[in-house]
């Protein structure tokens, strides 16, 4: 079947948009202080720009469900006095937001040439093994999932890996990699280095 | 040249207000507010400081071209560090985030702003998070907020999580995503400087831009000027990455020259290897070789040099790096990164990625050379912002200087040069 009838070529995976849509998701509305706290955050801008805050607010979102859905677009909309089509454009753009479920610690290892030239990719690697998922997916246990992520901006502590959009473990080393995800199923994201420059505190 | 940015950054609790009030903190501040905005503006003209985000543009002027007779105006500081070898703006924010307030109310009161929104980049979480503390310490204090050190003076400093897009570190682009929209850039002009945040005058300044106001307040612009060579005054910090044996921050006159950073700050390249290329400015600028090092990394003499000194992240590469591959990795990242309004970047970086991609895989043609270079032409010069000349420099340098290292992937049919540190997959197709 054509995309066009003036374009009879090609196949059809060649037509198929790439727009994934947003899943619906359960009803979603903000707990009590989660809303206080966006509000708040609004009144940091000008009151008829209540839109700045609709990063912020996804975070919320990520925080409360872990991942943004279709529902809770549309209550961020409702709340910041937007559209949902508005919401959307800003969600599906920037990479810190998950429009899909994700496992409980997200490994985002930064790949980007100062952290390559330091062996990221030999972590990237031997964390897919030790997971044993391949780049871009969850664990069947629902514990990890595996991304790579582009300069994080820590290229003195290559190759870094980020933990759910926050912690940072420094450093990484495949020997390093294969602990932390052992470490990571006992002990949580206190097993991570963090930043060293919060750490000489 | 003592540190002048980074003296205390390596002291404990040289974060927290006690220690920066004991250090001159907010001195400056106090100083500018008891002179005239002009006043300000003057000083920090005739000091010659130059924007630190990569651009190099005098921030004075800049600072002149906003539009004082639309209200309200705003400051937008730059906080998004994503160019990739990057890395100064965090140890600022972390270690020292007073400075950058005090430097951030200086620039409001200059351009007469209420506000000043920092836009740090969503992967700084921790850092974000002692800086909203400190931030709240100084609001208690009366550093920050309203009637600031008493002089009935009010001005507000909002931190603002970005959430993970390098584009947004392109002015415009910054705007936008603080407006809370995807960050793409504007069609300049109007600048922001006329019709930036919320359409009003705006000024976008780095984070380091901002952190040498305190200093250049204090010490006066001639002192500011003398620290370093011509239109190149004032302290720098410097970026080192890659191959040496210490990478990490470190701070100079902009007459130390880069082989004075890279093989005296830096220790110089790791045992039993030898350095094969430099990128200067973060990875948007061309390569420099071993033997142009011995120029001042000032904005001027790299350029002079044919590179540029961009954002100061210098990233080494020794002999074991392959050029292919190099240019490979970046074209990754531009072709992630890519914000989508304009069409030669947004297709053109994913062919590049594609065609290197080919070449490193012993998959590519000679002909493929020159597609590279067609392409990348395409795309140079051809975009809103600069995203698409920082996009078309990996091949285009790479294939400058290295083009026997391309000639003899693509006639062996592999990659020739397969380090230990690339993944495994990769170095067994490459024998």
């Amino acid at each position: 079947m054509s995309f066009h009838p003036l374009m009879p070529y090609g196949s059809q995976e060649f037509q198929r948009s790439e727009r994934t849509l947003v899943s619906e998701g359960e009803a979603f509305t903000f707990t009590p202080d989660r809303a206080a706290k966006l509000e708040e955050i609004c009144s940091k801008y000008p009151p008829e720009r209540r839109k700045s805050a609709v990063l912020a607010a996804l975070y919320l979102v990520q925080e409360q469900q872990q991942y943004i859905t279709a529902s809770a677009m549309r209550h961020v909309a409702e709340f910041l006095r937007i559209t949902p089509a508005e919401v959307e454009d800003v969600a599906t753009y920037y990479v810190m937001f998950f429009k899909a479920p994700v496992g409980k610690y997200v490994l985002q290892v930064c790949r980007t040439l100062s952290c390559a030239l330091a062996g990221a990719e030999r972590v990237v690697e031997t964390l897919s093994e030790k997971i044993g998922v391949p780049v871009g997916s969850t664990d069947p246990s629902g514990m990890f999932t595996l991304l790579e992520f582009e300069c994080l901006g820590a290229c003195d502590r290559a190759p870094v890996v980020m933990v759910n959009n926050e912690h940072w473990h420094e450093k990484a080393t495949p020997e390093s990699c294969a602990k932390l995800v052992d470490d990571l199923r006992q002990r949580g994201v206190s097993t991570l280095t963090g930043c060293h420059l919060r750490v000489e505190r | 040249m003592d540190p002048v940015l980074t003296k205390y950054v390596r002291e404990p609790n040289s974060f927290t207000l006690d220690f920066y009030l004991k250090h001159d903190g907010y001195t400056a501040l106090k100083k500018a507010l008891g002179t005239q905005p002009n006043d300000v503006i003057e000083t920090v003209k005739a000091s010659g400081l130059r924007g630190r985000g990569g651009a190099g543009f005098p921030t004075g002027m800049k600072w002149q071209f906003v539009d004082k007779k639309i209200e309200p105006r705003y400051i937008a500081c730059n906080a998004d560090e994503s160019e990739p070898g990057t890395f100064k703006d965090h140890v600022l924010m972390e270690r020292y985030p007073h400075l950058l307030f005090e430097g951030c109310l200086i620039g409001c009161w200059a351009i007469g702003a209420k506000v000043a929104y920092i836009y740090i980049r969503g992967e700084f979480y921790h850092v974000q998070k002692a800086m909203e503390a400190e931030l709240a310490n100084a609001y208690a204090q009366g550093y920050a907020g309203k009637n600031i050190l008493g002089s009935g003076w009010d001005c507000d400093i909002v931190i603002h999580r970005g959430a993970g897009a390098y584009e947004a570190g392109e002015e415009t682009a910054l705007i936008e995503s603080l407006e809370g929209k995807r960050a793409q850039p504007r069609i300049k002009p109007p600048f922001p400087a006329l019709s930036g945040l919320y359409n009003k005058p705006t000024a976008v300044n780095n984070v380091e831009t901002l952190c040498n106001l305190p200093a250049i307040i204090l010490n006066g612009a001639e002192w500011f000027a003398k620290l370093g060579p011509e239109k190149n005054g004032g302290p720098k910090l410097y970026c080192v990455s890659g191959h040496v044996k210490r990478p990490g921050v470190y701070e100079a006159s902009m007459n130390t020259t880069l082989r004075e950073i890279i093989f005296d700050m830096a220790g110089g390249i790791r045992d039993g290897h030898r350095l094969k290329a430099v990128i200067p400015g973060g990875s948007s600028v061309p390569i420099l070789l071993p033997d142009q090092l011995d120029i001042p990394a000032s904005f001027d003499s790299v350029q002079k040099a044919g590179s540029m000194l961009g954002s100061a992240g210098i990233i080494v590469m020794d002999e074991t790096t392959c050029m292919v591959w190099a240019a490979m990795n970046l074209m990754h990242f531009y072709k992630h990164e890519s914000c989508g309004k304009c069409t030669p970047c947004r297709e053109g970086g994913d062919w590049l990625w594609k065609i290197l991609s080919r070449i490193e895989r012993g998959e590519g043609q000679m002909r493929d050379l020159d597609l590279l270079v067609s392409v990348s032409n395409n795309i140079a010069g051809k975009t809103l912002c600069a995203f698409g000349d920082a996009e078309a420099t990996p091949p285009l340098t790479t294939l400058k200087h290295f083009r026997a290292e391309y000639e003899a992937h693509i006639r062996e049919g592999r990659c020739t040069v397969p380090a230990d540190w690339r993944a495994r997959t990769a170095v067994a197709a490459a024998h």
